[in-house]
């Protein structure tokens, strides 16, 4: 499963830089530099991790595909066009889930097929549908606070799914859940990943959730961000049985990434 | 059916009833629970009076003034004078509303806006509304136009100023998911900052109800020719002491009608907040 990158990747930076004006500074004039000219290049269909250290702009380099900030210079382009904006072929999922709380799960997946003008007739039932896909039939009618935080994220990643993006982005999407449930829910991406053939890019600090996850993993320095290296990762299907996180492949690539980002994270927790 | 026969039914009676079903039971037994502290004030309201600890001309025993009550209810009098306060407050209340959810809305969502005027606002909000009674009297007269202006100005700022509050605390992260799906300011402002600040928003509203019920009232006293503030104010000055007192309780009574109401409706629109 190792992906191999064509001509026209579905997502491109090119040396993307994001500064930002540094309130602390006395003079004013000095910028924090967030992300220091990435490069990076994602295939259609594949499931991209970015790992880094607290503070290296992995959710800045999401913001920025999302359309929701831009670039201080470079491009970022998706299947060969400069993006402008958000976007219904991007859908992206927090970490904190982003419920609406007064809508109902169904309300809340309804409201990004409203964002895209379905009329009602054909809202509800492909709401009903994604919902299906994340697992919860049956719970269409609860609002977010009768719900567990996976099941928030099951939500929310069915929101995201249903204006039908061609590519989403996670943000930590499982960082505030359980052990438990997180591994349950990586599954799930997984087996939704592998059904709907979307192309991923996944945020994360762990590496565990990185080699788990991803088909390549970029891993990113620390501030001012650039990418250091990129792994990849090829560990095959999954098969449910298999503890795939004991076996010493795993342990391997687990060890190599480490590396990598040991230094990274003494220099990030140095400034 | 002799005498002795009635009276040693009753206990087993209730007995029977509350046995028979313990939701029953259970429920008679909240209401008794509830109702204790508010049954052993009216009890001591009747007996403090009676046994002369209380001065009964300036506080009748609770029977004469539930007796007064009963006089007023028939003669049509007390509904006349209610009728007049809850039409008084309730449009100045509506009106305040109508005017100050809109300006509470733009005041919160523009930054320029909200910084020019908020000087001033807090200048107004910080006066006590009763302060500016003899205003709208000198311009407005003793008439319905006075007292519902004056309502609605003292109702017009907690629900301004909730409505600005709601607008500036819609959670952020809300903001960007929805900007995240493509949603322009204004489907933005729509469907994620007006529904977000629906609770605050309500919450001005009770406030403001609480105070239109005391300004208007404060304001009949002070000149008016119907209500229940001008008739308990009236009352005392011809001495009809148990009357009065009357009127208060129907005030007291009124207040407590329009909190619950509000307070469910209020339950009704937040269904989604947590308990």
């Amino acid at each position: 499963m190792v992906a191999v990158v064509p001509d026209t990747p579905k997502i491109r930076f090119d040396r993307v830089t994001k500064s930002f004006p540094d309130r602390l500074a006395k003079t004013g004039t000095d910028q924090v530099i967030a992300l220091s000219r990435v490069d990076l290049a994602v295939a259609p269909g594949e499931f991209m991790v970015l790992v880094g250290p607290s503070g290296c702009g992995k959710s800045t380099l999401l913001e920025l595909l999302s359309g929701l900030a831009e670039p201080s210079s470079g491009t970022i382009r998706v299947d060969g066009k400069p993006i402008a904006g958000p976007g219904p072929d991007r859908g992206v999922v927090f970490q904190q889930y982003a419920l609406f709380p007064w809508r109902t799960a169904l309300g809340n997946v309804e409201f990004a097929l409203e964002a895209i003008g379905l009329a009602r007739a054909e809202r509800v039932p492909r709401a009903r549908h994604f919902l299906a896909l994340v697992g919860l039939s049956g719970f269409e009618h609860r609002y977010p606070h009768q719900l567990s935080g996976g099941m928030k994220q099951r939500v929310a990643i069915a929101r995201s799914l249903s204006s039908d993006p061609d590519i989403l982005l996670m943000d930590e999407p499982f960082a505030a859940l359980d052990a438990q449930t997180r591994e349950i829910l990586q599954d799930e991406l997984l087996r939704i990943w592998e059904q709907t053939a979307k192309t991923i890019l996944f945020v994360t600090h762990g590496i565990d959730e990185a080699v788990y996850l991803g088909q390549r993993v970029a891993v990113m320095s620390a501030r001012p961000g650039r990418i250091l290296d990129i792994v990849d990762i090829p560990l095959g299907a999954r098969r449910g049985d298999d503890d795939l996180r004991s076996s010493p492949e795993f342990a391997q690539l687990r060890h190599h990434i480490w590396a990598l980002l040991r230094g990274q994270v003494q220099t990030a927790t140095r400034h | 059916m002799s005498l002795v026969s009635t009276v040693r039914v009753r206990r087993p009676l209730w007995r029977r009833l509350a046995g028979k079903s313990p939701l029953r039971a259970a429920w008679l037994a909240n209401v008794t629970r509830r109702s204790l502290a508010i049954l052993l004030f009216c009890l001591a309201w009747e007996l403090l009076p009676r046994t002369g600890l209380v001065d009964r001309v300036f506080l009748p025993p609770f029977s004469e003034v539930i007796l007064a009550a009963q006089r007023l209810v028939l003669s049509g009098a007390l509904a006349e004078h209610a009728t007049a306060s809850v039409l008084r407050s309730s449009s100045g209340l509506a009106l305040a509303i109508l005017i100050a959810v809109p300006a509470g809305l733009v005041i919160g969502s523009n930054r320029r806006i909200g910084e020019f005027i908020e000087p001033l606002l807090e200048l107004f909000r910080n006066t006590a509304p009763l302060a500016l009674l003899p205003v709208f009297t000198l311009i407005l007269g003793i008439g319905e136009t006075s007292k519902i202006a004056m309502v609605l100005y003292a109702s017009a700022w907690p629900v301004l100023l909730s409505t600005m509050n709601g607008v500036r605390t819609v959670d952020p992260l809300l903001v960007k998911a929805a900007r995240s799906m493509g949603l322009g300011s204004v489907r933005l402002f729509a469907k994620v900052v007006l529904p977000a600040s629906v609770p605050t928003i309500f919450t001005g509203i009770r406030l403001a109800a609480a105070h239109s019920i005391l300004v208007l009232i404060a304001a009949e006293m002070v000149g008016a020719k119907a209500g229940l503030g001008y008739f308990v104010n009236a009352a005392e000055f011809n001495f009809q002491i148990p009357e009065m007192y009357a009127g208060i309780l129907a005030l007291a009574l009124l207040g407590l009608l329009v909190n619950v109401t509000l307070v469910h409706i209020e339950g009704r629109l937040s269904m989604w907040r947590a308990s």
